[in-house]
């Protein structure tokens, strides 16, 4: 099974590479962009297992692991 | 007294502060691989500069798992003084030792330069030799050392007089300019509710002897001793 990780910087905390990046946008004269936010995606692969027990783990895996709460929020969406 | 440095994959400052506590202070040392599961009798702990793991993920976010930080969190609940040392700083509140977190900062710059320092809390085993609101010169190294954490949690800082150091101007005069990568409250360095755990971003490693031009770091490592 694959699993997607999306880690997002929280609202509120800076973002100075998303800044960033919607400066260089400006830049190439994509005026309309209003706002960027930068983050990763990570693809978890895991063998079958029921859903509830792998959300319960991929959950646990994010809380320790794959975000920092203090500064990050996290989804995950399961595929096949 | 006898100081441990925990050694990382990646760590790459714990020979600045092996020299420092063996062959400026003239103490006891031993390295510490993050393998081990004991501190060896140590009395301080240092976790010192580097990329810890790569920095891969998150700084620090790797490293909190190393077996070796079990003791060193017990050590650090029963009382004994901890100090990280920029990516030390960032494994420390990785692991939860200390509040917040250590972004990039604001330019997106990797900075190395001299910073100013004003010490806005001597109650530490890091600081009780510096005189309050003394004004240190001391230089970083880092790519992610603004400091985060939610108001809440800064005000509570500030209340409890945990904020051990800030960026400031020579004068000891808080001033965004003179605020490097952008951490809140201009914070440089903070300790935990009990105060014997420090982390800070600059390196007092590499400013303690006068051949090197400045000493200003070595008051940190002398406030600890006879301890």
């Amino acid at each position: 099974m694959k699993v997607r990780v999306t880690v997002m910087v929280k609202k509120g905390v800076l973002d100075p590479q998303g800044k960033t990046i919607l400066a260089s946008l400006h830049l190439l004269g994509y005026k309309e962009v209003t706002d960027v936010k930068a983050g990763k995606i990570l693809e978890l692969s895991l063998p079958k297992m029921g859903k509830a027990q792998l959300e319960k783990k991929v959950k646990e895996m994010c809380d320790r692991l794959l975000a920092n709460t203090v500064i990050e929020d996290y989804e995950f969406e399961v595929g096949e | 007294m006898k100081f441990g440095i925990v050694v990382f994959p990646g760590s790459n400052c714990e020979h600045d502060c092996y020299h420092v506590v063996k062959h400026v202070l003239r103490q006891d040392v031993s390295f510490l691989w993050h393998k081990e599961k004991t501190l060896a009798r140590s009395d301080c702990v240092i976790l010192p500069g580097g990329f810890a793991h790569g920095d891969y993920l998150r700084c620090g976010a790797m490293a909190k798992f190393s077996p070796i930080m079990e003791s060193v969190t017990r050590f650090a609940s029963e009382g004994g003084p901890v100090v990280g040392i920029c990516n030390g700083f960032q494994i420390l509140a990785e692991a939860g030792l200390l509040p917040g977190a250590l972004i990039r900062n604001r330019t997106l710059h990797y900075l190395c330069q001299d910073v100013y320092l004003r010490t806005d809390s001597n109650a530490s085993p890091f600081t009780r030799k510096i005189p309050h609101g003394k004004v240190l010169k001391m230089p970083i190294g880092h790519g992610e050392g603004c400091y985060y954490a939610d108001a809440k949690t800064l005000s509570r800082l500030e209340v409890e007089g945990r904020i051990a150091f800030r960026y400031c101007d020579p004068k000891g005069n808080l001033d965004e300019e003179w605020n490097p990568n952008g951490s809140l409250k201009s914070i440089a360095g903070v300790l935990n509710e009990r105060g014997n755990v420090l982390g800070l971003m600059p390196h007092p490693d590499r400013c303690a002897e006068a051949i090197l031009g400045n000493e200003d770091g070595r008051v940190l490592f002398e406030s600890v001793i006879g301890l």
